[in-house]
């Protein structure tokens, strides 16, 4: 009997336990799909809970058939009684094959709209087109325009779709940036078209989909998304710094720079110069995280150089020692580095 | 064909019957028990990934082990767990619902389980020599053609050797079906599972062509330098997806189908009543065969096909919800004003159908093109096929395993440990995947070997990994059930569930090797319980008493497995020892080939069991009846 | 189980010899099946062919510069009339004409044998003017599609060499012929499909 009414009690506490799941749920608004912060994810969302509703309208005919059936129909004991061998009902076939076609067809129009809007990337492309290159495990955003390389942060304007074309260098990767649109594949050897829009500045977190290896769950890159006076000057300040960074390359060594700068010239920048072999360090001061996942601090930038395997498996980045780069340049370079902003 | 009659083989003792047996109801045993031991190893799999997740930043493993973890658990499952299980019931079951002596290819019959077994072998060695696969079970390739995924070539051959068991197993039961019959059983009297296990058949026919295709493709590349997927000397990375999921897509209703046939089996016995539209069941099952074969690039809408290929695909996918979901309406309707009891088996049945439920609902969900933009492999892709293929195959095996167990081995799984293990494991599996559904939605991706904090996920992770230990709990349950049943001495009678409808729980326990002492003749529908109704307590018989042709027992299954699991690791270690590893190949294949020689050579034309021991084994039967 | 079979009243036969056993029936029928199967399998590797025609291969590695229509011609000609004797074969097999059977077999394996060695001379030509399986993904392509093939036609040789041998003074019964007429039923399986290799590799190849 106590059995009976602590299961009775859970039963009822179930759906309010259920509720408060649901409700923190949602996920944190820099990620989550249900919490859309620009266009593409808002059609999505729209789309996701108009199939969610025709599937609940489902799930509560079968429930309460269901239900009423396993209540009415159990056999009480020492009834032997055979029942009624139904074949069949063909009234009933018909409506729950109809039935289920119309409901489809609720779907799959706006499915088939949805799908070519979300392909529809002319309008995006007069705005600003951006090369997103996704490398083992880094991404790249190539402003082809305007001359300007990041690694890890895609900067774009508020209110206006960008075009983005997608491509990988080794394995296969997929963009993903939940509150702003879902996914696209970045394919070797292939080139993938996208657009991407977000309503209000902020900054929006993105991952890689497609497993790429050990540290596939590490290549987090974020969006941020800048007013379009605030935009201009980014690029502006980006291009100034990225040429400034192209006569370091040249020069490797000058008499006023900072003992950090000429470690930095010497052995980051062959690499990490041109932002393609390695993600630019333009404007690294200015990142959140550190290699994409790490707190952005002088302490895991040095462990980061010395020994990139360790927190980041599978890295192309060559760890250094002691012989290559000494304590104390290392942190002249740490300091160098996390000083470089733009912002 | 008397002339060739010869005296009554010696029995072979202990494992020297199981390696030569031809006998389909040792064959299904061997193929339960291999299922079930690999279904223990990608449960362990299972339960490391979940402890692994069960926080934020967790080392317990490294994130490369992460992914031969993911890759052995998931290609675990599917090919060397559910597949092998479901063929094991078929073996089991489909000769006897047919009112069969045996399968039309018995060898064959052996040599497909021998090679699964050996393929199964072969790719789980890779734990012990170095490293496992680590490409996901999809295997996409380049990352799965990088030099140093040298699990990857265990992964193509395994499941090439494995592959080509199942083939003959497919084809083995499609030939079956169609001509092994007794007298009256028509086509649109057969019963469910064998219905579904034909077009289940037909499927493997059809599906795994593409993938022994992708592995040969995946296997030159590795090991003899093709280009296939090679970008840079003109390959395209796109076309593995696409033997992959041509074959893939079809896969899951390879599983998928044989466990609806299971539970159309067990549905109507612990409900008194024959199943609900029958007829339209058969064609729900042909047509959701058929539509398999038109899907496969949902599994493909972010590789950038197009807005067209996409629509068309979409549109298709969701078509299959119309059959699958007149199959649920129809069972809904068997219990529709039935008399249930349920034992274990039912209450998997009856659980099955939520569950899956939710499942189809994601699914058509997620064939919705723009909205999978968002679900494509993030946790929510994880929750909807887990729901599909544990709460519909899993489920599916664990309701075979209680209701069938009595029928092959003569005594039944005890129902009260059984109720618990059922409710540990349906509590277990929803808790484990419910959560994961909202963990997709929120943004966290599939095959991430771990997850920061502060990204709303530790929670639903939290949840996720208890229930996954629920599970654990309940498999450990069901061991100890199959341990106390083999050892226990208690034999069940005949018709073991009191309600049994079709042609298996006419014989007698244990089913004697020669099946049915006379062929029966079959005269509708659930052909038993037609006699049991008019009164009968069993069925007609189409032939008197006679002599029964048996085919002889063979090692040559067995030996030619070995030879190609020898071949395979052969290849693979040539690339390490050179030469070492050549010769090993060799020998491999060679050993394969004088097998196949020396079967096409030697005439085997079996033996006959004289009609005198017939009737020697029905009096016998007769009298434990009369007790 | 024995169902009135109909017998030659001459020979004394069946007169369908390779379906008048229940095993033969099975294996009639478990044939047709694996050709279903066969028929995927070699309709992906023509997918993958098309799908990497000529990708990746240098200039003058193109198919339009390296395929030639006269070799490649005989050898059609070559399988086609070895599929038109191989019919003879049953035809002779049906009436119990052993001898004839026999030798309608023997000149299949012959033109097969034909078939294969132009293959083998073409495959050596191509690879000497830098068309190999590793030049490019074209050529993975070329030579899995057409040595998949290739390697059809050799087990099929194999096959039904030995089945010859090891049959050679049997006659024609129930066992014996319903292996007789799969192993033809696969090679004009094999024949089939090269119709399609000449088609789509050979011929839509020469297109530029």
């Amino acid at each position: 009997m106590v059995v009976k009414k602590t299961g009775k009690m859970l039963f009822r506490l179930l759906p309010i336990g259920l509720m408060a799941l649901l409700l923190s749920g949602c996920g944190i608004p820099e990620l989550s799909a249900l919490q859309p912060r620009g266009e593409g994810a808002e059609i999505q969302l729209e789309i996701i809970k108009l199939s969610l509703w025709v599937m609940l309208f489902v799930l509560a005919i079968v429930t309460v058939i269901y239900v009423y059936v396993l209540m009415k129909f159990r056999r009480k004991k020492g009834d032997n009684e055979v029942p009624k061998q139904v074949e069949g009902s063909h009234t009933l076939e018909m409506i729950w094959t109809v039935i289920p076609i119309l409901l489809l067809v609720v779907l799959a129009v706006p499915t088939i709209k949805a799908t070519v809007e979300l392909a529809d990337a002319k309008e995006a492309k007069k705005n600003e087109v951006i090369n997103v290159t996704a490398n083992l495990y880094w991404w790249e955003f190539d402003y082809p325009d305007k001359g300007v390389t990041t690694g890890q942060e895609l900067v774009i304007p508020v209110g206006k779709k960008v075009a983005l074309n997608l491509t990988s260098k080794d394995v296969i990767h997929s963009f993903w940036v939940p509150v702003l649109s879902g996914k696209t594949d970045n394919n070797p050897g292939l080139e993938n078209e996208m657009w991407l829009h977000a309503k209000e500045a902020g900054t929006y977190y993105g991952k890689c989909a497609e497993l790429c290896g050990p540290s596939h769950a590490l290549m987090d890159f974020k969006v941020i998304a800048l007013e379009q006076a605030d935009y201009d000057k980014w690029l502006e300040d980006m291009k100034a710094a990225k040429e400034a960074e192209t006569k370091q390359l040249d020069a490797k060594n000058e008499k006023n720079w900072s003992k950090g700068e000429q470690v930095y010239a010497q052995n980051c920048l062959s690499c990490h110069g041109g932002g393609k072999v390695a993600p630019s360090l333009t404007n690294f001061g200015d990142r959140g995280n550190l290699a994409g996942y790490l707190k952005h601090d002088k302490k895991n930038l040095e462990d980061w150089i010395r020994d990139p395997q360790k927190l980041k498996q599978g890295t192309k980045m060559p760890g250094f020692n002691e012989s290559q780069i000494s304590d104390e340049d290392l942190s002249e370079l740490a300091d160098y580095l996390l000083d470089k902003k733009i912002q | 064909m008397a002339t060739h009659t010869m005296g009554m083989p010696k029995k072979k003792s202990g494992i020297m019957d199981w390696l030569t047996t031809v006998d389909h109801k040792k064959i299904g045993v061997l193929y339960i028990f291999s299922g079930l031991f690999f279904l223990l190893v990608g449960g362990v799999e299972a339960l490391m990934i979940r402890y692994q997740l069960i926080k934020p930043m967790n080392d317990f493993v490294s994130g490369e082990v992460f992914n031969q973890l993911i890759t052995m658990h998931g290609t675990t499952m599917i090919f060397l767990a559910a597949m092998p299980m479901l063929i094991g019931y078929m073996n089991a079951a489909v000769p006897l619902q047919i009112g069969a002596r045996d399968v039309a290819f018995p060898f064959l019959n052996a040599l497909g389980f021998w090679l699964f077994f050996f393929g199964g072998l072969l790719l789980n060695l890779s734990w012990f020599m170095g490293a496992a696969p680590n490409a996901g079970w999809t295997a996409y390739a380049p990352l799965s053609t990088v030099p140093d995924a040298l699990g990857v070539d265990f992964y193509a051959l395994g499941l090439q050797i494995s592959g080509f068991g199942t083939l003959m197993g497919g084809i083995n039961f499609l030939v079956t079906i169609l001509n092994m019959r007794a007298p009256g059983m028509k086509l649109m009297r057969m019963p469910m599972f064998t219905w579904t296990a034909f077009v289940a058949s037909a499927l493997i026919v059809f599906a795994f062509p593409p993938l022994t295709v992708g592995l040969f493709l995946l296997t030159f590349e590795r090991l003899f330098g093709a280009h296939f997927f090679d970008p840079a000397a003109g390959g395209n990375i796109v076309i593995w997806e696409h033997l992959f999921w041509i074959f893939g897509h079809p896969e899951v209703y390879i599983l998928i189908l044989p466990a609806f046939g299971i539970f159309s089996e067990i549905i109507p016995t612990f409900a008194r009543k024959r199943l609900f539209g029958y007829t339209t069941m058969v064609f729900a099952t042909m047509l959701i065969g058929f539509l398999g074969f038109m899907v496969w690039v949902h599994h493909m809408f972010t590789v950038g096909l197009g807005p067209v290929a996409n629509a068309i695909f979409a549109v298709a996918t969701m078509a299959i919800a119309v059959p699958t979901g007149v199959k649920i309406f129809n069972w809904l309707f068997t219990l529709w004003g039935g008399k249930l009891t349920f034992p274990v088996a039912m209450l998997y049945s009856v659980a099955f159908i939520p569950s899956f439920l939710i499942g189809g609902m994601t699914g058509v969900m997620l064939s919705v093109a723009p909205a999978d933009y968002q679900y494509h492999d993030s946790y929510f892709v994880v929750a909807h096929f887990h729901y599909v293929i544990v709460g519909g195959v899993v489920f599916g095996l664990f309701a075979g395993l209680y209701y069938w167990f009595p029928l092959m081995f003569g005594k039944k799984l005890h129902e009260g440990l059984g109720k618990i293990q059922f409710w540990l494991f349906f509590i277990g599996f929803h808790l484990t995947f419910f959560p994961q559904h909202i963990l997709g939605l929120t943004g966290m991706p599939r095959r991430v070997f771990t997850y920061l904090p502060n990204q709303g996920w530790d929670m639903m992770n939290l949840l996720s990994t208890i229930g996954a230990a629920f599970m654990g709990v309940s498999t450990i349950i069901l061991l100890v059930q199959l341990v106390m049943a083999l050892t226990s001495k208690e034999y069940v009678k005949r018709d073991v569930w009191g309600d049994g409808r079709t042609l298996e729980w006419t014989l007698p326990v244990p089913t004697p090797e020669y099946n049915f002492a006379q062929t029966p003749l079959v005269k509708g529908l659930d052909t038993f319980w037609l006699e049991k109704m008019a009164g009968n307590t069993t069925v007609s018989v189409s032939e008197p008493v006679g002599d029964i042709h048996m085919p002889n027992n063979s090692i040559l299954p067995f030996v030619m497995s070995v030879g190609l699991f020898l071949a395979g690791l052969g290849f693979i270690l040539r690339l390490d020892y050179g030469t070492v590893g050549l010769v090993i190949a060799i020998l491999g294949l060679a050993t394969t080939l004088t097998a196949m020689f020396l079967r096409s050579w030697i005439d085997d034309h079996g033996y006959y069991i004289p009609k005198s021991v017939i009737e020697e084994d029905l009096r016998l039967e007769a009298e434990k009846e009369a007790k | 189980m024995a169902h009135a079979v109909e017998k030659n009243p001459v020979t004394g036969i069946p007169t369908n010899p390779e379906k008048a056993t229940l095993e033969g029936k099975n294996k009639y029928v478990a044939f047709w099946f694996f050709l279903g199967g066969e028929t995927t399998l070699f309709a992906s590797l023509f997918g993958t062919y098309i799908g990497l025609l000529n990708s990746g291969a240098k200039e003058g590695l193109r198919s339009y510069d390296i395929f030639e229509m006269g070799l490649v011609f005989i050898m059609t000609m070559l399988l086609l009339t070895s599929s038109l004797t191989s019919v003879l074969a049953m035809i002779a097999m049906k009436r119990n004409d052993v001898k004839k059977m026999k030798m309608w077999l023997i000149i299949t394996l012959a033109l097969g044998l034909g078939f294969l060695a132009g293959e083998i001379y073409e495959f050596n030509h191509y690879y000497h003017i830098g068309h190999t399986f590793t030049s490019s993904a074209f050529g993975s392509a070329f030579y899995t599609l057409v040595g998949f093939h290739g390697a059809h036609v050799l087990f099929g040789l194999l096959w039904i060499s030995t089945l010859l041998i090891r049959n050679w003074n049997r006659g024609i019964n129930e066992v014996n012929a319903p292996k007789y007429y799969i192993s033809s039923l696969y090679w004009h399986f094999i024949d089939v499909v090269w119709v399609f290799i000449f088609s789509v590799v050979y011929l839509m190849g020469m297109v530029k």
